[in-house]
């Protein structure tokens, strides 16, 4: 066990700004480490200079105790590190095999040498215990199985160190665990890992040892047996955080939306929402657990009128909703969070404020006989930043130069200031760091204790248990159970997620069929 | 209209197709490398324009086809060259730098015409390029006439075509140049010059395109009208979408365009009862129509057309 890559007293800065300080790491041959931190806390600029792709301001890199200068990507990758991008750096369009062995020389030059390539790459997926169908279309796979490409890549061109940058933001849990199989796996083969995360658990999970950086500065590196998620959390925050949610108990009002048999159609059969009915009430949380692709998407998107609901209704307040305009259904009191931040839930060009009346920019007090009120809209907006601890330069920047905590903060302002009845919440959390997860929480849960409706759609599990009040589960576009939060455990809505409906009359007692719900 | 379809008709009609489709099978396979690596050649009908009037102005003075050829590709690679630093170096929008530049091709060539030949009854000629027989195979009935009694840019053309089919996908330099036009960042991380990637097949287009034109003045016509190239360029950049970038297929279509165009000059020597204006629409008219049917099935590279910025994250 030696020493395969040391740092020492790395300082990266931006002009004025210092992304990190004085950062001091080792990593040791066949473990795996990992660098914990809020979002913004230097975690991708660190492995950005690894990687080559900035140059360190200050500090020195030693491989194998060589000081060593890493000018760009091909030098790191010659040296052998290897960098698992967040964001996949594979050509859709192409297949397995022919991203693996792009941009590298051939043994027949000019010509692609493809069959001594498959031989090679079909010995190291083997080796490490990698399955992917080399000639499938990159576009055609799971991110799962694009991740596995990713790693095969890096693998493929002799990398010994392998920097993952937030590896678990875009997969599944099944996959997830995959993954770790994976990284288990190859360091046992001898390969060092960097894993970049600001997920507890998983942390906890996955590694030999954790490195901990906040604002730029490098905290400590700990061994991970024996340490508890409290103490990381706080070691990462900087204070103590309430990882659990606490939550008075509310008297629920009358019915805000009622959906009945709804039948929506989703982008495969698991995702067909068929014969759905719920109702949720003022002052609830439902919860709408499933793995993902599970037909929770469909779901909201009918609600939201957004998809076309096929038979089935949408009643809100006794008003019947159902396949309406987007406009009118938002307009009349129902506020979306929707999946995906960057695409639609903002508009990346545009400047906060305008991303803030986005909803609003049509109707006073934003508009005044056709023109934008821009002074009103930059004082609410500045407002929001101010509320909601929105971090940034100012509110004139555009909207794509937020992290995805800060977009989600100005998202859910935007949408709760439209004080409607009903919040349509989906993956609020996902991709956020602890100290985000508890401000959307805490949000949440005022809208709550202000006797509004939120039907919130989460993979998480813990999540959705100490959130809602009432889990809705699908499984297969179909709800396999609808049960209380406070009498169901963790591994009951597991199996209900997987679609074994009260097989053993376990949850009998806590299942309450839809509609059937009353106080 | 039965004493037209001799075989002597059907055989001079043949070979009117290929010659007629040989400048937009060389400008689209030259779009093919351009756009595979993610650069929008608009640019390709002054580029073709271009290579006319200089090759046909080089094999005047120098009294050498092969000289005036070379010039064309060269007048070709020229325009393309400023394309690229406009739109590669600079970032600018393909879009308009390419039209501005085939505006600019049009002036300087029509300009350059005037002020060398001056304004004549008769056009300034050269010889057009001559037969070449390949050997055994001009012997086979019609297809020997047709394919294998053709000057020496035919054959070029033709194998061309099938080069490039090789290039694009059997080699490492193939392989690179998809990769920058569908994700070019990702091909960066995999030590792909993007750039580069780019430049070459920009000038690789712009010396097809430049042949291309050349083949207007030196293998067709024998000399130079102000704007010969007459949209041919615009036909080859919907050919290269109709071909769905594949360039066998482009071959196909740029002979299926051919045989329109040689059709409706013969439609006119028989002179049907048609204003010849409808007739000499047939080409552009088939355009539109099969990039209607095609045009929205077609998936292009994914980059297409975006410049690719390496210090923007």
């Amino acid at each position: 066990m030696s020493i395969i890559l040391e740092i020492k007293d790395i300082v990266k800065k931006f002009g004025a700004f210092t992304a990190i300080n004085q950062v001091s790491l080792d990593l040791v041959e066949g473990e795996i480490h990992a660098i914990l931190g809020e979002n913004g806390a230097g975690k991708t600029t660190l492995m950005n200079v690894l990687y080559g792709l900035y140059e360190p301001t200050e500090g020195d890199i030693f491989l194998n105790q060589k000081k060593l200068n890493i000018s760009s990507p091909m030098k790191a990758i010659e040296l052998g590190i290897g960098m698992i991008h967040q964001h996949f750096m594979l050509i859709k369009a192409f297949t397995v095999l022919e991203n693996i062995i792009l941009g590298l020389e051939s043994e027949k030059k000019p010509f692609l040498d493809k069959d001594s390539a498959r031989k090679k790459i079909i010995r190291i997926a083997n080796e490490n215990n990698l399955t992917v169908d080399l000639d499938a279309v990159v576009a055609d796979l799971s991110v799962g199985q694009q991740q596995q490409v990713e790693i095969l890549k890096a693998l493929y061109r002799g990398a010994k160190i392998l920097i993952l940058d937030e590896p678990t933001a875009v997969l599944t849990p099944q996959e997830c665990v995959k993954l770790f199989r994976t990284l288990q796996i190859l360091a046992n083969q001898g390969h060092s890992i960097l894993f970049i995360s600001h997920k507890l658990d998983e942390v906890l999970e996955i590694s030999n040892r954790i490195s901990i950086l906040r604002k730029g500065v490098h905290i400590c590196t700990i061994e991970a047996v024996g340490v508890d998620k409290a103490l990381l959390a706080e070691l990462m925050v900087g204070r103590e955080c309430e990882l659990t949610v606490k939550k008075d108990s509310i008297e629920p009002g009358e019915v805000v939306l009622e959906a009945k048999n709804l039948f929506i159609n989703g982008s495969n059969f698991a995702s067909n929402i068929k014969n759905v009915s719920f109702e949720i009430r003022q002052g609830q949380i439902i919860g709408i657990a499933g793995v993902d692709g599970n037909g929770q998407r469909e779901l909201i998107e009918g609600i939201a009128g957004l998809r076309k609901v096929e038979s089935g209704s949408v009643v809100f307040r006794g008003q019947d909703i159902t396949n309406n305009k987007p406009s009118d259904i938002l307009e009349c009191g129902i506020a979306f969070v929707p999946e995906d931040r960057n695409k639609v839930g903002s508009i990346g060009k545009f400047t906060l404020v305008e991303n803030v009346i986005l909803r609003t920019h049509h109707k006073e007090p934003n508009v005044h006989t056709h023109f934008i009120d821009y002074k009103y809209a930059s004082k609410l907006t500045e407002e929001m930043i101010e509320e909601y601890d929105i971090r940034t330069a100012n509110q004139n920047i555009e909207a794509c130069m937020l992290s995805g905590g800060n977009l989600q903060k100005l998202i859910m302002a935007r949408e709760i200031h439209t004080d409607s009845d009903l919040l349509l919440a989906m993956h609020p959390t996902r991709g956020l760091d602890v100290g985000a997860i508890e401000f959307v929480h805490q949000k949440l849960l005022e809208l709550r204790e202000n006797k509004k409706a939120i039907i919130l759609v989460s993979t998480e599990l813990d999540e959705i248990m100490e959130m809602s009040d009432i889990i809705v589960v699908l499984y297969n576009g179909e709800i396999t159970g609808v049960v209380e939060s406070s009498c169901i455990d963790k591994e009951s809505i597991g199996q209900l997620m997987l679609g074994e409906t009260n097989s053993n009359g376990r949850y009998q007692s806590s299942t309450i069929s839809p509609g059937d719900y009353t106080e | 209209m039965n004493k037209y379809l001799t075989s002597t008709f059907i055989i001079t009609y043949l070979i009117a197709m290929i010659k007629t489709s040989i400048p937009i099978l060389l400008a689209a396979s030259g779009e093919i490398y351009s756009e595979r690596s993610g650069v929008v050649n608009i640019n390709l009908e002054g580029q073709i324009l271009a290579g006319a009037f200089f090759a046909f102005l080089g094999a005047y003075i120098t009294g050498s086809l092969f000289l005036g050829a070379i010039m064309g590709i060269l007048a070709g690679m020229l325009f393309a060259l400023a394309f690229g630093f406009a739109c590669i170096t600079k970032k600018a929008s393909q879009i308009v730098v390419g039209i501005t530049l085939n505006i600019t091709a049009l002036g300087i060539t029509s300009y350059l015409n005037r002020a060398y030949f001056g304004i004549t009854t008769s056009l300034p000629r050269v010889k057009v390029m001559p037969q070449v027989l390949v050997p055994v195979l001009n012997k086979i009935p019609i297809l020997g006439e047709v394919f294998f009694s053709r000057d020496l840019m035919v054959y070029i053309s033709l194998f061309t075509a099938i080069l490039s089919y090789v290039i694009i996908f059997k080699t490492t330099f193939g392989l690179k140049m998809r990769s920058a036009g569908e994700y070019p960042r990702a091909a960066e991380t995999m030590g792909v010059n993007v750039y580069r990637i780019q430049y070459i097949s920009l000038l690789l287009c712009g010396g097809l395109a430049g042949l291309g034109g050349s083949y207007l003045t030196l293998g067709m016509l024998g000399g130079f009208m102000e704007n010969i190239s007459g949209g041919r360029g615009f036909i080859a950049l919907a050919l290269v979408i109709f071909g769905k970038w594949h360039p066998l297929k482009i071959l196909l279509a740029a002979m299926l365009f051919g045989g329109a165009d040689a059709l409706q000059v013969r439609l006119q020597a028989i002179g049907a009862d048609i204003p010849y204006q409808f007739m000499l629409m047939t080409p552009y008219l088939l355009t539109i129509f099969i990039l209607i049917i095609t045009g929205k099935r077609a998936t292009q590279p994914a980059a297409l057309g975006v410049p690719y910025d390496r210090e923007k994250l």
